[in-house]
């Protein structure tokens, strides 16, 4: 560079931006423009993923409710036994007040497809808790059956011609009456949390899939976070290079690869047939999550023990610990929030595991929450399974809705794992 | 409730064997005597052989109970039940039996069988009474000849620090034996599926219709269990996803290495790992619930005919799950070329994209391909996208509009429901379980062998 003009003077020279140049420069921006497609393509993957699932789950964020003015006559129902009157026809007779020209019996059965079947038992339910309430007429709120609610939630066009759509030209005008009468209303779908699951959409909940998943995880969690703890301080602090720890070594590495369906038939074949624990439990699932979690933590303990600095171990050996002690004390304590931060992550994935949880048959159909570990239940993962392969149209946004909590439990758990992690971590 | 009382009970057990170590320690100390450990040691030293052994009492009567009970309750059955039955028409009375103990009574069953039920109840209350007795004498037995132990020179410290070296060993040897017991299982219950179907023709076999061979006389119809069809589907999937992660997961990594500023590095890498902890069955219903229609519906545009389930909708949602995996995956290796590298070839005016292409890829190339093939091995066991998204029959074609069925959907599918042991659908699963299982295995050794040497090459 000492002689710039002499430089130019020459044809030819190496930094003449001929044609060969050029080319050069357009293929290195090629792959930068490439790495940007890819780059645009993954994330944009990523919008619409959760774009969709967002949108189809708003619908089920409200739930459409009908209010009616039942009577409970003394005479039809009995005051010692609430139990046993026909709430069914009560609920039928106040629809029939309200359509007093739906006369036949196609009619009525079309009329009672656009409330909801579980508005009977709610009314039970409601009858035995407040008994004083028979003899008078109340005003009764339940959930609109299926259609009625796509219809009210504008999912159904009504100009699509008849033979399309799902509901008749009577039930459209009937929904509206009762709109024009203010007997619809849209509150906050509690339901979705607080219900059982149900073959009915609109009486379908989580209950019983987050209270399986919440007993799944907490066997996981009791099992596998003192084992793993345990075997990664071995292998980290304890054990003599050998045969045996080598083996255990490839064993971890190798079982975090293995595929997830893979324990599910160890599940199936040792923990059901074998050992003849009970089909569809919560206990059977924390068992199988927990041999898939333990590679995790393991691995994730080893990673922390390895972060404290042998000063540590030496001066408490020094001022006369013994090996046991130095760990208990010193190490392991320090090394907590790294193996904490590990396990949370551990466990967020253990709760969107779905396919060992169906081969133990935790995807049955049941309609309570389970009172033990040992009762047969679903779990949140496996719900969303369920819900996805029913056909009714209601079940695609519950599904959505669904997922939309088990997301919220992963993201809250990972949020609580890099907090510690940002909170906590101290270098050396 | 039963089990809950013997645990609280076992633990008040520990609770005061520790502190009675402590205290007949404690007192010997005051006695003037130096003792060899602090005594807290000592009141360790009885708790733990308080709650061990009983610990282990309990856990081994669990697990041979089951085996015991049946056993006994087929032994007192009258001889017109048992006599000349096979083990599959014996497990279906046990579990009539079970069922009727368990209150479900359906019909009205053999007198027999009642009674088998009554002293099947009276068994197992029996059993679980006599395991809460088995386990307080052994705990008060543990406990006693531990605090005989007590004494001022007794090393209380190295004797709690060898037992709890003793319970790390056996946590740390579950991973043998899970991987012993995933072996076993798999194994065993194969072995008994070859015995029934020959393994020539399961593995080489052309056609896939385990549910048309239900039936007893069906069972040895040749060819029903051929599972070549459900190994090239598995394939052909997985290699469609690897078609969609592999171009996307390089190209992003290598602008994030060679080309992102430091700030668009630290926002999108988070970003795209996001894309790894998404729950498989949150793909599965994204295939469904848009992809498929979409592809559907641009198929149908074309003038093409598209399967609801097609191969394209499965294995591209797979490819999208698998894009972070080979995109860390290169990222590491890229990032590991040593700067000199990187130096020497600027030094000669090579562009950026050159020094990629010719010195930055092959010098990472070990490292890319081992992440590659973990990620084959994610997307053959990869199972809930392609059980909602891939199809169910099983056919042998190459056109990605069409249905394939995959190792992964036939196991879900045989094992799904009802589960009887002795059919060989049931136990095909497990023979498609150990295909699957041998198959990600070898992958993975391969896998971690090639990134173990090329680690050892730039360290």
């Amino acid at each position: 560079m000492s002689d710039k003009s002499a430089a130019a003077s020459r044809t030819g020279t190496w930094y003449e931006p001929d044609a060969g140049l050029k080319r050069r420069y357009a293929a290195d921006k090629r792959l930068r423009i490439y790495g940007v497609a890819a780059i645009v393509f993954a994330l944009g993957m990523l919008a619409i993923l959760v774009g969709t699932i967002v949108s189809t789950a708003l619908p089920a964020a409200t739930q459409t409710m009908v209010t009616l003015n039942v009577d409970l006559p003394a005479d039809r129902i009995d005051t010692s036994d609430p139990r046993g009157a026909s709430y069914q026809m009560i609920l039928t007779d106040a629809m029939a007040k309200i359509f007093p020209e739906v006369d036949t019996p196609r009619e009525m059965r079309e009329l009672r497809q656009l409330f909801s079947n579980g508005g009977q038992y709610r009314l039970r339910d409601m009858v035995i808790a407040d008994p004083s309430l028979i003899g008078r007429s109340v005003p009764f709120t339940f959930p609109l059956a299926d259609i009625g609610d796509q219809l009210h939630k504008g999912l159904i066009d009504r100009n699509t011609p008849r033979e399309q759509r799902r509901v008749s030209d009577e039930q459209i005008s009937w929904y509206d009456r009762l709109v024009e009468q203010g007997r619809i209303t849209t509150p906050l779908n509690t339901g979705m949390i607080f219900n059982a699951d149900s073959r009915f959409p609109e009486l379908a909940g989580l209950k019983g899939a987050l209270v399986g998943s919440f007993f799944a995880l907490l066997i996981c969690f009791l099992i596998s976070f003192p084992v793993g703890i345990a075997a990664a301080v071995y292998l980290e602090e304890f054990a003599p290079k050998n045969r045996l720890t080598d083996l255990i070594e490839v064993n971890i590495n190798n079982l975090a690869a293995v595929p997830s369906i893979v324990f599910g038939l160890l599940g199936l074949a040792v923990f059901l047939n074998f050992f003849g624990m009970p089909r569809s439990a919560p206990i059977v699932g924390g068992l199988v999550l927990s041999l898939m979690t333990l590679p995790t933590i393991i691995i994730a303990t080893r990673a922390a023990l390895k972060a404290v600095p042998p000063s540590i171990r030496e001066a408490a050996i020094g001022v006369g610990a013994s090996k046991m002690q130095t760990v208990g004390h010193h190490v392991l304590p320090l090394a907590m929030p790294g193996i904490l931060t590990g396990t949370i992550i551990g466990l967020a994935q253990a709760l969107g595991e779905t396919a060992p949880l169906l081969l133990i048959g935790m995807n049955a159909f049941i309609t309570a929450a389970p009172d033990s570990m040992f009762n047969p239940s679903t779990a949140l993962p496996t719900q969303i399974y369920i819900w996805a392969d029913s056909p009714e149209r209601g079940f695609t946004s519950r599904t959505s809705a669904a997922i939309i909590v088990l997301l919220g439990f992963l993201i809250t758990m990972n949020a609580i794992a890099i907090y510690m992690r940002k909170r906590f971590e101290r270098k050396w | 409730m039963s089990a809950s009382i013997l645990a609280g009970v076992l633990l008040t057990l520990c609770l005061v064997g520790y502190v009675w170590g402590r205290i007949k320690s404690g007192a010997l100390k005051t006695g003037g005597m130096p003792l060899h450990s602090i005594p807290a040691y000592h009141g360790y030293f009885v708790a733990l052989w308080c709650g061990i052994p009983a610990f282990l009492l309990v856990l081994i009567w669990l697990a041979a109970e089951n085996a015991v009970v049946d056993a006994l309750v087929i032994s007192s059955l009258p001889a017109y039940l048992t006599a000349g039955v096979d083990d599959a028409r014996m497990s279906l009375v046990i579990s009539e039996i079970k069922s009727i103990a368990g209150g479900r009574i359906f019909g009205t069953p053999d007198a027999a069988l009642l009674e088998a039920a009554e002293r099947y109840n009276a068994l197992r209350e029996t059993a679980s009474l006599a395991m809460f007795v088995c386990a307080l004498v052994v705990a008060t037995a543990g406990l006693s000849f531990a605090r005989a132990r007590i004494s001022p020179e007794f090393r209380a410290r190295n004797n709690v620090d060898g037992i709890l070296r003793w319970i790390l060993i056996v946590c740390s040897v579950l991973a043998i034996l899970t991987t012993l017991g995933i072996v076993l299982s798999l194994v065993i219950e194969s072995l008994a599926f070859f015995r029934r179907v020959p393994v020539t023709s399961f593995l080489f076999g052309m056609e896939w219709s385990p549910q048309t061979a239900m039936r007893a006389d069906q069972v040895a119809a040749e060819g029903a269990f051929g599972a070549v069809p459900v190994f090239w589907g598995t394939i052909f999937i997985s290699a469609i996803a690897m078609f969609v992660a592999l171009p996307v997961g390089l190209l992003s990594a290598i602008y994030l290495v060679e080309y992102a500023d430091e700030r668009v590095r630290s926002t999108v890498k988070p970003l795209l790992e996001i894309l790894a902890g998404i729950p498989t069955i949150v793909y599965g219903f994204f295939a469904i619930l848009t992809v498929a229609p979409f592809i559907r519906e641009w198929g149908m545009s074309m003038g093409l005919s598209v399967a609801s389930n097609s191969a394209l909708a499965a294995g591209g949602v797979m490819g999208i799950m698998l894009i972070p995996f080979i995109s860390s995956f290169s990222d590491d290796a890229i990032s590991a070329v040593p700067q000199s590298l990187r130096d020497g070839a600027y030094a000669l005016g090579a562009t950026k994209a050159e020094t990629v292409r010719q010195v930055l890829l092959p010098a990472a190339l070990p490292g890319i391909v081992g992440g590659v093939l973990l990620a084959v091995s994610r997307a053959i066991g990869e199972t809930m996208i392609v059980v909602m998204a891939a199809g169910l029959t099983a056919t042998l074609t190459a056109n990605p509009l069409e249905g394939v069925t995959t190792v992964t959907v036939q196991i879900v599918t045989l094992l799904i429901g009802d589960t009887e042991f002795d059919s060989p659908k049931t136990l095909a699963a497990f023979g498609l379980g150990l295909v699957l299982f041998l198959s990600t295995l070898a992958l993975n050794v391969i896998a971690l062998q090639v990134v173990k040497r090329y680690r050892e090459r730039y360290e």
